[in-house]
């Protein structure tokens, strides 16, 4: 079973190539690079590549499949097909389903569907405490026999720092990092916005950047006393960006991720009160978006993650301050990330890919994340020159709940390639395929 | 000028001289409230419906009123029974009563932009009566015609806005409305009552009464909901009063003789304003609530009379 991907312009950051050449695959594996392969191999499936990216299949460290229990906004089968279809070759889900992943029981079940019906690699991720509650740990040993990748409460914060110091001090012997959703809910109660200016002027209260900034010291502070891994999910604020890199500075075990809504949307887009611009963190400020780019770019965030959250249209339609949490962000991210980032120069190409290869499979310890000879074939192919509209009715994901909809954009994925297997092609003709 | 708007949302997206339109036609509706018959044909026909989902008297029978007296069919519809008490959405709720064919459907909700939502769904007019604390359009123009009447103009005015700003609809619709028309607008409260970079509307903060007040023509004291005490935003009902409290003895140290004190009511007497303030010369708390109905014939006749008027054969 031989795959040879053609002339495409190689970028692989892990070992700092950009070449124009040829990659060849053999039995899932990534064979060899270099050029003019063709005319030493024989037998091979090619995929031209020519004027096409072809770099490491893209990880998401942070989506929500929704499954068990919620499968009218997402599953597992949805949520890796919409995955494919945005170029990412692995995802990692969030444990707050229902029920929670807690237990060992839950994390075989998506396993299960997932190599039943998963399009991508799916790695889980378990609960910190039992039911998501934060008031007892989960049975955090298991979930690691189990495959969880690393713990996490995402959705919410552990209130209680003894507890989450306890929580990093157990899964300290299994080498995954705990995951932070940084949010001091006493500060943010209430608040369905980032407070300023324009939360006065709409007339809502307001979720300060503090209620974010103290959370992160607080973990960073616990990081360092327990000598857990810690990493920070969805980064929105430029005080976090500085407590992050501050903390690496001095050589504490932190890690980082930013979506890309809060990569290029402020606050100034809730005004309409369109729910699709609602999620937790919430949009912010100018300031706050260029102190995360320049993260991005330093390296004092590690990647990027979409905190892919679908949600059924009904929970995204009505009034803003009861709408549901959170935007899908599986099909549009790279498009959205290669058009306002990448394309006026803001991020570099390969920093981009970096930031969602070889970043987040480093500090979970995946395999992939790199096209050296050896690694799993986990393949992406971007096309730079790519022109489409962002539809949320193309979408594979269940969920439509967007704020990119409608925005023109260049560069796009054309291919996800898994273990060798062709996972995804973009239909010819610009629209995205089937 | 004529009105162009589908809808009367809020005050900061009216340009200055439809705001003065609406006063203006305020002003000439109020007669038919002193007639011996209380009626005019203009919204013969028509139909409008009151979709209140937050308690309220003064607003939706000044709407009523408003209503009945030119002639539309006034429906109530508030949440105490209706549907929505079963689980209905808004967005149900509102396409239900399209589905009647309304031609305006007044509303007040407890969510910030809900009155933009259903103004984005329905195809008949929307006025805004209120929408958790982003505007209250309507309040604003009472209040405009209010001042205007006793000071015989807006422009060059002084303003000061006391109390629970934070959590303010009228202060919000107000503060547009008085910028647009050329005043200037000062908000004063403790600091836990004043929303974050209020300045950026274009008005003065205070924190001391005493300051506030000194020199402007125009007080405008909000009520304090006692459930801002709970929130931790202020430590008690009785420290509010002693230092926010508008009472005679602070009013003639520090305000001008010839000052108008107003409040959209209801009034916390003796927490806010002091009885003999409340009830007072300086007070024109009963003329707000008598403009209340001509703004609002005001803003219906703008929306569903001239509408037809234009329509008509």
């Amino acid at each position: 079973m031989k795959l040879l991907i053609r002339n495409g312009r190689v970028i692989d950051p892990a070992s700092g190539t950009d070449l124009q050449q040829d990659l060849l695959v053999e039995d899932g594996l990534i064979a060899r690079s270099g050029p003019r392969l063709e005319r030493t191999v024989a037998g091979a499936e090619v995929l031209d590549a020519g004027g096409k990216v072809v770099c490491p299949g893209l990880i998401d460290m942070h989506v929500h499949l929704r499954e068990p229990g919620h499968e009218y906004k997402e599953t597992v089968e949805t949520g890796t097909r919409a995955a494919a279809a945005g170029g990412f070759a692995a995802v990692c889900c969030m444990a707050n389903t229902e029920p929670a992943n807690d237990t060992r029981a839950v994390t075989d079940y998506i396993l299960a569907q997932a190599r039943a019906a998963g399009a991508v690699r799916v790695y889980p991720i378990g609960a910190v405490t039992r039911g998501l509650g934060g008031k007892e740990l989960a049975e955090l040993a298991e979930l690691a026999e189990a495959g969880c990748v690393a713990f996490s409460d995402d959705g919410r914060p552990v209130m209680n720092a003894e507890l989450y110091r306890r929580a990093m001090e157990y899964t300290l012997p299994f080498g995954c990092p705990v995951i932070s959703h940084a949010e001091d809910t006493n500060l943010s109660h209430g608040g369905c916005m980032n407070e300023g200016a324009v939360s006065t002027e709409l007339g809502f209260r307001g979720i300060p950047a503090a209620a974010e900034d103290t959370m992160v010291a607080r973990d960073i502070l616990l990081g360092e006393l327990t000598g857990a891994h810690v990493h920070i999910a969805h980064l929105s604020t430029a005080g976090a960006v500085r407590l992050v890199r501050e903390a690496k500075a001095r050589g504490a075990r932190v890690t980082a991720e930013v979506a890309p809504h809060h990569l290029v949307l402020t606050d100034e887009a809730v005004r309409g009160y369109d729910p699709n611009t609602k999620m937790s963190p919430p949009l912010r400020t100018r300031r706050d978006v260029d102190a995360l780019v320049e993260g991005l770019v330093d390296g004092t965030i590690d990647c990027v993650a979409t905190d892919h959250a679908p949600h059924a249209q009904s929970e995204k339609e009505g009034e803003y301050d009861g709408a549901a949490n959170g935007v899908v962000g599986l099909e549009t991210a790279v498009p959205v990330l290669l058009d306002r980032l990448v394309r006026p120069g803001r991020l570099d190409l390969s920093t981009l890919i970096a930031r969602m290869s070889v970043g987040p499979a480093r500090l979970l310890g995946l395999p992939g994340g790199t096209l050296a000879p050896g690694a799993p074939a986990d393949i992406t192919i971007l096309d730079l020159d790519r022109e489409l509209t962002l539809d949320p009715a193309t979408f594979r994901s269940k969920g439509r709940n967007t704020p990119f909809g409608g925005w023109r954009v260049r560069g796009a994925p054309v291919a996800t390639i898994v273990g060798g297997r062709i996972v995804w092609r973009a239909a010819a003709g610009g629209e995205p395929g089937r | 000028m004529a009105w162009k708007r589908k809808d009367l949302l809020g005050i900061r997206e009216l340009d200055p001289a439809e705001i003065t339109l609406l006063i203006d036609t305020a002003a000439s509706l109020r007669e038919i409230g002193t007639r011996e018959i209380k009626k005019v044909p203009t919204l013969r026909g028509k139909t409008i419906v009151n979709l209140f989902y937050e308690p309220s008297t003064r607003t939706r029978t000044s709407f009523e009123i408003a209503g009945k007296w030119l002639s539309a069919d006034v429906i109530n519809f508030s949440v105490s029974t209706s549907s929505a008490g079963k689980g209905e959405t808004l967005l149900d709720t509102a396409r239900n009563i399209e589905a009647m064919r309304p031609d305006v459907v007044v509303v007040r909700h407890s969510s910030a932009g809900a009155a933009e939502l259903l103004a984005r769904t329905l195809r008949c007019s929307v006025v805004n009566a209120g929408d958790g604390a982003h505007e209250h359009p309507t309040q604003a123009l009472l209040d405009l015609l209010t001042i205007r009447e006793r000071k015989g103009h807006l422009e060059g005015l002084q303003v000061a806005i006391v109390g629970d700003v934070a959590h303010s609809r009228v202060a919000r619709s107000n503060i547009y409305g008085m910028r647009k028309l050329g005043m200037t607008v000062t908000v004063a409260g403790p600091p836990t009552l004043i929303p974050p970079q209020v300045q950026e509307l274009g008005v003065k903060v205070s924190h001391r009464l005493e300051d506030a007040i000194r020199d402007v023509d125009v007080i405008m004291m909000l009520r304090l909901q006692h459930e801002r005490m709970s929130a931790g935003l202020i430590p008690s009902l009785r420290e509010y009063a002693r230092y926010w409290g508008l009472t005679l003895d602070r009013l003639r140290a520090s305000a001008r003789s010839d000052v108008v004190i107003m409040h959209p009511g209801p009034v916390n007497r003796g927490i806010e304003l002091s009885p003999e303030v409340a009830d007072g010369p300086y007070s024109v708390i009963l003329e707000q609530t008598q403009n209340g109905v001509a703004v609002r014939m005001a803003a219906l006749f703008l929306l569903a009379g001239a509408k037809a008027s234009q329509e008509a054969p």
